[in-house]
């Protein structure tokens, strides 16, 4: 079983953990993501690789708790095992020297954009990345990604750090300042995306978005991650998590999101109670 | 002349106490009734029985030493060639092979085959008498086997007896492909399909689970360090009609519905904490006997009103005879003749009914049914809190994508040879990664043709 070798906390719900799978560390491209269960009868939930060290055979998670089956995860300590991880999954990230690339990460997606950020350096690309967040506090992996961004930009809600408004803010500013974007990434909430994607379609400037839909066998096989794209039924798990962003229905994406809201409270009700009482 | 017997009905519950609960519903047969049972078998010389078989069982040899009351000799007789008998006992569609050759048929009813097969393994389990499996010389050749679903645990079972060293591949956390996220507990208890994996275990094989083959390792990888590989990777991505509102909440594809119950085990939420959410009034969608599990499993966990939305009739049902009985013992409402054809959902984007419209059987078409069409006017609407699409599913597209020399139909089944060989040298593959979607037994006969011809190959 996959064991946990580090675990620190990022913020008040968001901890990271450094995971021992030499398999999945072997095999894994930057954009792709893993399958957790962290215990027998909890759910299966997919989970951003954050980062990955092949020669060591680590994986790196970044997760923050939003219910049930991350806060067992959370519960879990330093040498616990998890019962299973199933990775790598999905198309890696298309890398090839854009030119210049703006990286954008909200929240917990901050993290998510981290190995993508450092592939695309590596392919010779300049990378202005910009991440935002409520506030100070969960604003993550500042300083790693300042060492692999050519211009890092931050944002907080409440101004707490960095320029108090949106990413999309910045964008705007950038694209206003008349530097030719080659591409945008977006890695977030879905509103967040979705802004993101309303600033760069009328400009036709390619952003790509990953998208963290709901998820079950995560191989291809139950359907629930199915998104509109362009008109068509796509498979998150199979068909990307990447995707256009210009032509994917989000409002159908955030409606499916929410669709087992109250059943997920309750069930973090019934984990929150067990682990209370130990 | 003898007086003919009549066939021994097994016992079941009673729909009142069965709908409440996941528990099985035939009781199977007593000691009594199987003996007297396998006695009706008259031991024909050319038993055809043998030849409906997709695992060729010896099926007059085993149902002489049960008619004689020896059924530890009777279970070993079918474990020489099928590794799963309490599951192909319950699953098989044996009305469709080995009893409808049976010669007792013609003029009254065939032998419980079937019945017979599944009271022996219960009797097995029941005795705890875990055979000690018989393996031939080891031998030293490693096999590489893609899925624990029923095609590959019959292609690593029988190559563990020919004394292969075979490790088994899951991309799930949970073994058994379809028996364990498809086939539902009440159908076929998740407890039986283990007692049967921990059989083929026995032989050996070793099985690894979260490994997703495509992505963790290529086929090509597998092929250095395995000397044969077998697919048998399964169903993939759910089928959908393409008409409006299928991505509604509340509409779900069948391999999500029942994978949540039967592989996440929603039925006990909030102890399992994968949850599923189930309206008053569920519509399933499709004839085959998946619709049938997805309308069954709705009525367990609670729905008030179930139907089943099948564009032929009764007739032209997919799904065997005994399950769409026991629907409709249970209360299952069969709306035939009808096509859904949109979805409206309320203001929260929740699926609130069905708009559909009256078919009638025109021409047969090209599968020897009457083609189903449409009557001009006459949509009308279901009211529905809860779709479960079951049209089928393709393919498992993963590796199919991920390897680019397996040769693929256009709609995405892995290409075979008779003997079950794929375009790559050294690869087979079998069930409903090369038949889209078909049953256990016709994948477990495909995992057994798919040995033969590795072992064949290997002693080359």
């Amino acid at each position: 079983m996959p064991k946990i070798l580090s675990k620190e906390k990022l913020s008040e719900n968001i901890s990271k953990i450094v995971v021992e799978a030499p398999h999945v560390a072997k095999a894994t491209k930057p954009g792709q993501f893993i399958v957790v269960v962290p215990t027998e009868n909890a759910e299966r939930i997919p989970l951003t690789i954050a980062d990955f060290d092949k020669k060591q055979g680590t994986i790196t998670i970044i997760f923050q708790i939003v219910g049930a089956t991350t806060r067992i995860l959370n519960s879990l300590k330093e040498g616990d095992n998890i019962a299973h991880i199933l990775g790598p999954l999905g198309v890696p990230s298309h890398m090839e020297k854009f030119g210049t690339v703006v990286v954008i990460g909200g929240g917990v997606g901050i993290a998510e954009i981290y190995p993508v950020v450092k592939s695309l350096k590596e392919t010779g690309n300049e990378v202005i990345t910009i991440i935002g967040a409520r506030c100070k506090e969960l604003l993550i992996y500042e300083s790693e990604l300042r060492t692999q961004s050519a211009e890092l930009k931050t944002t907080t809600d409440d101004g707490s750090s960095g320029r108090k408004g949106f990413v999309s803010d910045e964008l705007k500013d950038i694209i206003n300042s008349g530097k030719k974007i080659d591409r945008v990434i977006v890695v977030g909430p879905v509103p967040m995306m979705r802004v993101c994607c309303d600033v760069t379609k009328p400009l036709a400037i390619k952003t790509m978005v990953s998208l963290n839909t709901l998820m079950l066998d995560a191989t291809g096989m139950c359907g629930i991650c199915r998104v509109t794209v362009g008109g068509e039924t796509k498979f998150a798990c199979v068909e990307g998590p990447e995707f256009d962003g210009h032509q994917v229905d989000f409002g159908e994406l955030a409606s499916r999101l929410s669709a087992y809201k109250n059943k997920e409270k309750e069930a973090d009700n019934h984990v929150c109670r067990l682990l209370k009482n130990g | 002349m003898a007086e003919k017997k009549l066939r021994k009905k097994m016992g079941e519950r009673s729909v009142v106490e069965r709908i409440t609960d996941f528990q099985e519903v035939p009781l199977g047969y007593t000691l009594e009734e199987a003996i007297s049972e396998a006695k009706r078998c008259i031991q024909c010389k050319n038993p055809q029985c043998v030849k409906g078989c997709p695992v060729e069982i010896d099926i007059p040899g085993f149902l002489k030493y049960l008619a004689l009351g020896n059924f530890e000799s009777a279970i070993k007789k079918i474990k020489e060639t099928n590794s799963l008998p309490a599951v192909c006992g319950r699953v098989c569609p044996q009305e469709e092979q080995c009893e409808l050759k049976c010669v007792l048929g013609v003029k009254g009813e065939p032998v419980g085959i079937g019945n017979l097969e599944r009271f022996l393994a219960d009797w097995e389990r029941a005795e705890n008498r875990k055979q000690k499996a018989e393996s031939g010389e080891k031998k030293k050749d490693k096999i590489a086997v893609v899925g624990s679903g029923p095609a590959g645990l019959t292609c690593a079972g029988d190559l563990a007896r020919l004394g292969y060293q075979i490790t088994v591949f899951e991309s799930l956390h949970v073994t058994g492909g379809v028996l364990t996220y498809g086939i539902p507990e009440f159908r076929l208890p998740k407890k039986i399909v283990e007692m049967e994996i921990d059989y083929i275990k026995s032989l050996g094989v070793e099985i690894k689970t979260d490994m997703l083959i495509g992505n963790v390792y290529t086929i090509e990888e597998l092929l250095k360090e395995y000397k044969a590989v077998f697919i048998g990777s399964g169903a993939g991505l759910p089928k959908f009609m393409d008409i409006p509102g299928e991505n509604f909440d509340g509409v779900y594809s069948a391999n999500e519905y029942l994978f949540r119950v039967n592989m996440m085990k929603a039925w006990k939420f909030p102890e399992y904490l994968t949850p599923i959410k189930i309206g008053k009034k569920v519509a399933v969608v499709g004839g085959g006997n998946v619709a049938m599990d997805a309308a069954r499993v709705s009525l367990r966990l609670g729905a008030e009103e179930v139907c089943i939305i099948y564009r032929r009739t009764k007739n032209e049902m997919p799904a065997r005879k005994e399950e769409v009985h026991r629907a409709e013992e249970e209360g299952i409402i069969f709306k035939n003749l009808t096509l859904p054809i949109a979805y409206h959902a309320d203001e929260k984007g929740w699926v609130k009914d069905a708009k559909c419209i009256q078919m009638e059987l025109g021409e047969p078409d090209s599968s020897g049914r009457r083609r189903p069409v449409p009557i001009e006017g006459s949509n009308f609407k279901i009211p529905v809190e809860t779709v479960i699409v079951a049209i089928g599913n393709s393919p498992n597209p993963l590796i199919p994508h991920r390897t680019p020399n397996l040769k693929t139909e256009r709609w995405g089944g892995v290409i075979i040879t008779n003997e079950g060989a794929t375009s790559i040298s050294g690869v087979f593959a079998g069930g409903d990664i090369v038949r889209g979607a078909a049953t256990v037994i016709s994948a477990m006969g495909d995992g057994k043709r798919a040995a033969k011809a590795i072992h064949k190959m290997l002693s080359a």
